[in-house]
């Protein structure tokens, strides 16, 4: 495991209210109240770690990754990049970032998706899509649910004749996003599975979630 | 938190694959496909014609589109921007989906010969005549809030709102509002991921035809994006023409263009099997 690194004098491993271990390929759900700081950690480095968010006490308020691309006039996320709703609400604020290259154009990866983009061969294979349907049915959601997401660092550069392709993450071991949050939200993660693109370095490894209460 | 990683040989072999796929991706297709449509956009045979309407500047319209059906949308007077939404008629939680048909084309920038997919790998367009290729897939539409910054005072009908009024008049609901496509929005995207607003890509009277490739429910909304640089609000009407579209030879571009297309139409195939 890496070393913990501090973005505030409050922060340590020894006080965050949870610490969750993410197997690789593995989906996670958990609550984040108003004024909680969540650090999203890579552990191993170039990864892929697909997430979204829902209003806790209203789930048809979700995150939108247009709302957000639109709100802040860019595609990618970075320090000080606000997590619009589709209501046009702020649900949270990034308030750190040891990366630089985050994307929320992509979208998650898909079994039937992965037929279109690589072979019918690649439809049996694990993917974000799924894990997303499984852990949203926990909280009642189905894929009606399952919006745009943020891929936090995964590095998926737009040239300005609008080519996109999905290049090798640039996140080391250990980097990290923290957000704090403006609202109560429910954050889903899917441990991107893919296999057939770069955004992981084709080898889905652990990731960690921890989340702090608010500092005053 | 112990963990095995995978063989370099199996990386290795991931990675070519990808690498060729993705050469095709950014190299063969984009060549592949044919130059904009020409300009004024023919009659349509009036035999084919199903239903037209004018959409006025800053409202909302929805119709159903059965396979084989085309829509032309049509900015008659110049200037309009028309977001454009879709659910499948037999399966409302199918519905259109931006990111993949970005991701899996290689490319934000639609024009004619792509196709726009479905959640489910499945095609629910083939863009058969599109006079502009300028369509943004990313910044979404215009809501209260943008409205009132953009144009304080005045009172605006936004894309939000007129989205939520399709869903709503449909039995569905704010879940079921996808990410939308912005028809005549050239917005282009530079090299720190800034949004720009690319107004010589746009001609006066643009036009779209959209072949639905399923039977479907679409939704439009007629405002002006939210980088349109006009300070004032005065959206345009639009034309929207429902036709029967030629029936798709066995060489129709958009089905055969892109190995990425051809897959998406195996797909839909299986669905009608």
């Amino acid at each position: 495991m890496t070393d913990f690194i501090k973005t505030s004098a409050s922060r340590s491993l020894e006080n965050a209210v949870q610490e969750h271990f993410i197997p690789a390929e593995a989906p996670w759900s958990g609550i984040v109240r108003k004024g909680q700081t969540i650090r999203i950690e890579d552990s191993y480095g170039q990864q892929a770690i697909d997430t979204l968010f829902y209003r806790a006490d209203d789930f048809a308020e979700r995150y939108s990754s247009q709302d957000t691309m639109r709100t802040q006039g860019g595609a990618y996320i970075g320090t000080g990049t606000k997590i619009i709703s589709n209501e046009g609400n702020v649900m949270l604020i990034m308030t750190a970032d040891s990366c630089g290259r985050h994307d929320t154009s992509a979208g998650a990866c898909s079994c039937e998706s992965n037929t279109v983009r690589f072979g019918h061969g690649t439809k049996y294979l694990h993917a974000c899509r799924d894990n997303f349907v499984l852990e949203v049915t926990k909280h009642g959601m189905s894929k009606r649910d399952i919006v745009p997401n943020i891929n936090f660092f995964m590095n998926v550069p737009i040239k300005p004749n609008g080519e996109m392709t999905i290049v090798d993450g640039i996140s080391a071991s250990g980097d990290y996003v923290e957000l704090v949050a403006e609202m109560d939200v429910l954050c889903v993660i899917s441990n991107c599975p893919q296999i057939n693109n770069p955004c992981n370095g084709f080898d889905p490894t652990p990731i960690r979630v921890l989340i702090w209460d608010g500092e005053d | 938190m112990m963990h095995v990683r995978r063989s370099p040989e199996e990386i290795a072999a991931n990675r070519q694959r990808y690498e060729e796929h993705q050469k095709k991706g950014l190299e063969f297709a984009p060549k592949a496909l044919p130059a904009p449509s020409p300009l004024p956009a023919p009659a349509i045979d009036a035999a084919a014609i199903i239903h037209q309407e004018t959409i006025p500047g800053g409202w909302h319209w929805s119709t159903a589109l059965k396979r084989g059906e085309a829509l032309r949308i049509d900015q008659a007077e110049g200037g309009s921007t028309v977001a454009l939404v879709a659910w499948n008629a037999a399966d409302t939680s199918e519905r259109l989906n931006l990111v993949d048909t970005v991701k899996v084309q290689w490319t934000t920038a639609l024009g004619k010969g792509r196709v726009i997919f479905s959640d489910m790998g499945r095609v629910m367009f083939s863009l058969i005549e599109d006079s502009s290729g300028a369509h943004d897939c990313l910044m979404g539409g215009s809501t209260a809030a943008s409205n009132a910054a953009k144009y304080p005072g005045v009172k605006t009908r936004n894309t939000r709102d007129n989205l939520v009024l399709v869903a709503g008049k449909l039995g569905l609901t704010r879940r079921d509002i996808p990410a939308i496509l912005n028809l005549f929005a050239p917005v282009r995207v530079d090299d720190d991921g800034g949004f720009h607003w690319r107004g010589k890509l746009s001609n006066s009277g643009d036009y779209a035809e959209l072949r639905a490739e399923m039977d479907m429910i679409v939704g439009l909304s007629n405002c002006p994006h939210p980088l349109d640089p006009d300070p004032v609000y005065a959206p345009k009407p639009v034309i929207v023409t429902r036709f029967r579209a030629p029936v798709p030879a066995v060489d129709d571009l958009s089905r055969t263009a892109t190995a990425e297309a051809l897959r998406g139409f195996e797909n839909n195939a299986s669905m009608l099997a």
